[in-house]
């Protein structure tokens, strides 16, 4: 161990790691180990932006080739994030135009993209080839005609699901006539038509073209120009799926499907004309992934499609299916992993399809490979929750929708408790949980009991008491995203677990029962992490420091404070002082921990410093809680 | 940001007003669904801060239930009634889409509709609405509708409201009505000051109420609340 190999050598090995854990792992071992690795690495993954600065990456990671990076937190998709409130990519964009000439790809999810940043990454960096715009927003296709226009080698284009302004098609017609070098290309989130002309030209000399996600502004009957063009392509997404009902369309669709034998994933289908889908039956056999959740057909047209799919592996569908689709889905692909039921009308009072829990219970007996689950129903009950637990122990992402907060098991009126409780029980393997309906404290004691692989965990309307945040904090030990809104969690649990916080990407609590007082001592407490109050009514300060805040966003990070936060977004600082209480005392942790020794039985003291921060967090806790 | 008071602040109007939760008319429609349904009534044993909503008042929990505003928009604007055997893409786009569908070929959504025996069917035909002399438009289900009077009513109420929330973003659909003190009074009974038309799919201009419910429903794209003046001194036929 002793012996140095010559650094090619280490080089050359490290090389063969692409996990940014092992690549982390291999870093601490030695300083030379630590700067032969820095200097090798060649992607970068950062789970929040505002947890490091583009200086700080740059400086240590010198020949960065991809980035991936995420900003705002998840509930930003639901309209809890106000706009405006940050993770705009431009200060990355104009640092690695200057530190990384050689930059390859770029990938951002919930992040602010502007036409300037667009337009800088086309300039900056001559060997581009990919961009993933995830849930991104601030920019318009004067932006992408920029990249379109610039980036020679492209070989990827993705703006999944992102908010862009359409002010024209015409971005696409800049892709240059030697530019062939397109693998990818979803533009499905986009409104306007695009020359058809240009899309087809752009297809027919891209022989590497694999993805192709249309808008819906493409109309059916001039998809089949466009398959027989790319007859290679593993995943299509289609325009809008309707057209006049005639033969001639209809074969002519039939026959270009036929021709596409590599095709494994479908998406789009806005719009379905049922009678369109059998054009599509010669390719199901080798369909593994099918998004459906546009689809607005009913559960006998969605049933006599998704029964052709014997080798399907993920399947994203609209409420319509029903229960009995769910049952024939069961029957018919063995090798289904993954199965999203969206809401067709999330906010309807009554129920417009005849979807339940009988409908997933019927898929997890089916589907021995079923490990992830996102399910929007309107009624659930523990007995189907134990039944999905127990048949699927495999189960790795569990997310349940019922529509209405705080809605109990339909047929006993109880809480959800033993339902949730026997699925993080039973999944040992359980990463992701969403929990929703009528529960107690007592399913954050079995999820702090059990799940102990849980990473990220979703909670709204839930809960009596701190205890309950307590459990999830002092237990689950995997933990990195925890989202919470709406329940009774105040400032007990959050300030006995404040340790816990640094081990954690990041924390988000809106509408909730924490005290601006709390944040302060958070903030006070804990100098690496960013403790975020973000408040429409105002300056904390001018209320009560008891008064709840409407959010707080916590997050560990070595870049200090914010300095781009908008006037709703207050940080609560190391050095901010207290206000005094109306008793004049100052709630003081640390004083407290001075007490401690005092209070505890001496031999609780002998142990390791980490140790003690988590056992004296339990004792504050305990001494706390009434 | 203004300061309003929270519960206020609490409730915003993500989509379009839920006119399908506030009618006292459409309860025998609705007393079908849940004869057929499965039990969700149980469910609302719970005091709910979310779901359909009080009666004349457009409060949803914001955010909830957590389906992401892509997909919303999606959804709503693939309008498709059942009745019409038109259908549009999007209502956003200029250029309208007239597919005559050939009656007896087009057997899958008629047929489904016509033999479902799950129960009854509500699909939505959201429509924007603007109304003159208010930058942010709205949303109504027409087929939350069976006639004219209740449609009428329904706009009456919604534009009505003087609540005024800060909007999160700027995309109409999702962006809640900021209205001035409007003079009190009923809309579309000839003794407002407005008049309701619509866009029909050859995009004319039309009075609404000429034709038959089922008819309009069939050719309607969009509404606008015009000033009177503006609408060529044709008087309002509402009954």
């Amino acid at each position: 161990m002793a012996y140095s190999f010559p650094e090619e050598v280490l080089e050359h090995v490290f090389w063969f790691l692409s996990s940014d854990k092992d690549r982390n792992a291999v870093s601490l071992v030695c300083k030379s180990w630590y700067e032969i690795e820095r200097w090798c690495r060649r992607r970068v993954f950062i789970g929040n932006c505002y947890s490091v600065t583009p200086e700080i990456v740059i400086r240590r990671f010198p020949e960065v080739r991809e980035l991936e990076m995420k900003g705002k937190p998840h509930f930003a998709d639901f309209n809890l994030v106000p706009e405006g409130w940050g993770a705009c990519v431009y200060p990355w964009v104009t640092a690695m135009s200057a530190a990384y000439p050689f930059l390859e790809e770029i990938k951002l999810k919930r992040m602010v993209v502007t036409d300037e940043s667009l337009e800088l990454i086309s300039k900056s960096f001559r060997n581009f080839k990919v961009l993933v715009l995830s849930s991104c927003e601030g920019f318009t296709t004067d932006g992408l005609a920029s990249i379109a226009a610039n980036c020679r080698n492209l070989r990827e284009l993705d703006l999944r699901e992102s908010e862009v302004e359409d002010l024209s098609g015409h971005w696409l017609s800049h892709f240059p006539d030697n530019c062939t070098s397109l693998v990818s290309l979803n533009m499905s989130c986009l409104g306007s038509e695009v020359s058809f002309s240009a899309l087809e030209r752009l297809v027919s000399r891209s022989p590497n073209l694999r993805t192709l996600r249309l808008n819906r502004a493409v109309p059916l009957e001039k998809l089949p120009n466009l398959l027989r063009r790319a007859p290679q392509l593993v995943e299509l997404g289609t325009g809008a799926y309707s057209a006049e009902i005639r033969s001639d369309i209809f074969s002519n669709l039939a026959e270009a499907f036929s021709v596409c034998k590599q095709l494994k994933g479908l998406s789009g289908f806005w719009d379905v004309v049922p009678a369109y889908l059998p054009a599509m039956y010669s390719v199901c056999s080798g369909i593994t992934s099918l998004n459906l959740s546009y689809a607005t057909i009913q559960s006998p047209d969605l049933v006599k499609l998704v029964s052709q799919c014997r080798n399907l592996q993920c399947l994203w569908v609209l409420d319509y299916i029903e229960d009995s689709g769910l049952e024939a889905l069961a029957a018919s692909c063995k090798d289904l992993q993954e199965l999203r039921v969206f809401p067709s009308d999330p906010f309807g009072a009554e129920p417009n399809v005849s979807l339940t829990e009988r409908g997933l219970v019927s898929v997890s007996e089916g589907c021995p490979k079923l490990q992830s689950v996102l399910y929007f129903c309107r009624q659930m009950s523990n007995a189907a929750l134990i039944a999905i637990a127990r048949n699927r122990p495999n189960m790795v992402r569990f997310r349940l929708c019922i529509l209405e907060p705080r809605a109990p098991d339909y047929l006993t009126l109880e809480p959800l408790d033993t339902g949730f409780g026997a699925i993080v029980e039973n999944c040992k393997e359980l990463r992701r949980l969403s929990m929703s309906g009528l529960l107690t404290d007592r399913v954050f004691k079995y999820i702090g009991t059990h799940a102990k692989k849980l990473e990220m965990l979703s909670i709204a309307f839930a809960g009596d008491s701190d205890l309950g945040l307590h459990h999830v904090l002092s237990g689950c030990e995997s933990l990195r995203k925890l989202e919470i809104r709406d329940c009774p969690f105040g400032d007990k649990a959050l300030l006995a677990n404040a340790a816990k916080l640094e081990t954690m990407r990041s924390l988000w609590m809106s509408s909730c029962s924490v005290s601006f007082g709390a944040c302060k001592l958070l903030g006070q407490k804990m100098p690496r992490l960013n403790v975020e109050v973000i408040d429409e009514r105002g300056p904390p300060d001018s209320r009560p420091e008891s008064c709840p805040v409407e959010r707080l966003y916590v997050y560990r990070t070595v870049a200090g404070r914010r300095v781009d936060m908008p006037g709703f977004v207050w940080t609560m600082d190391e050095d901010s002082t207290l206000s005094a209480s109306e008793s004049g005392n100052k709630p003081n942790v640390w004083g407290l921990r001075a007490l401690m020794p005092s209070i505890l039985h001496l031999a609780e003291l002998i142990v390791a410093i980490n140790i003690l921060m988590n056992k004296e967090a339990k004792l504050l806790f305990s001494l706390f809680h009434v | 940001m203004s300061t309003l008071s929270r519960e206020v602040k609490n409730c915003v109007v993500v989509m379009s007003s839920e006119e399908s939760s506030s009618y006292p008319d459409d309860d025998s429609e609705l007393e079908l669904g849940l004869g057929l349904s499965l039990g969700g009534g149980k469910a609302k044993a719970a005091p709910p801060p979310a779901g359909g909503g009080g009666v004349g008042c457009d409060h949803q929990v914001v955010g909830w239930p957590p389906v992401r505003t892509y997909r919303m928009n999606s959804l709503a604007n693939q309008a498709k009634s059942p009745v019409t055997e038109d259908f549009f893409s999007t209502f956003d786009e200029c250029k309208s889409k007239n597919v005559a569908l050939d009656k007896n070929n087009y057997a899958g959504n008629r047929t489904n509709n016509t033999t479902n025996e799950k129960g009854f069917q509500k699909k939505s035909l959201f429509v924007k609405v603007n109304m003159d002399g208010i930058p942010i438009g709205r949303k109504v289900d027409l087929n939350a509708h069976t006639c004219y009077k209740s449609l009428a009513r329904a706009l009456d109420d919604m534009f009505r409201t003087n609540v005024a929330v800060g909007a999160r973003r700027s995309n109409v659909e999702e962006q809640i009505v900021v209205a001035a003190t409007r003079q009190p009074g009923r809309l579309l009974d000839g003794s407002s000051e407005f008049v309701l038309t619509y866009e029909d799919k050859d995009g004319d201009w039309m009075l609404v109420g000429d034709v038959p419910w089922e008819m309009f429903l069939s050719s309607v794209r969009r509404l606008r609340i015009m000033k009177k003046a503006e609408a060529n001194g044709l008087a309002p036929k509402i009954s």
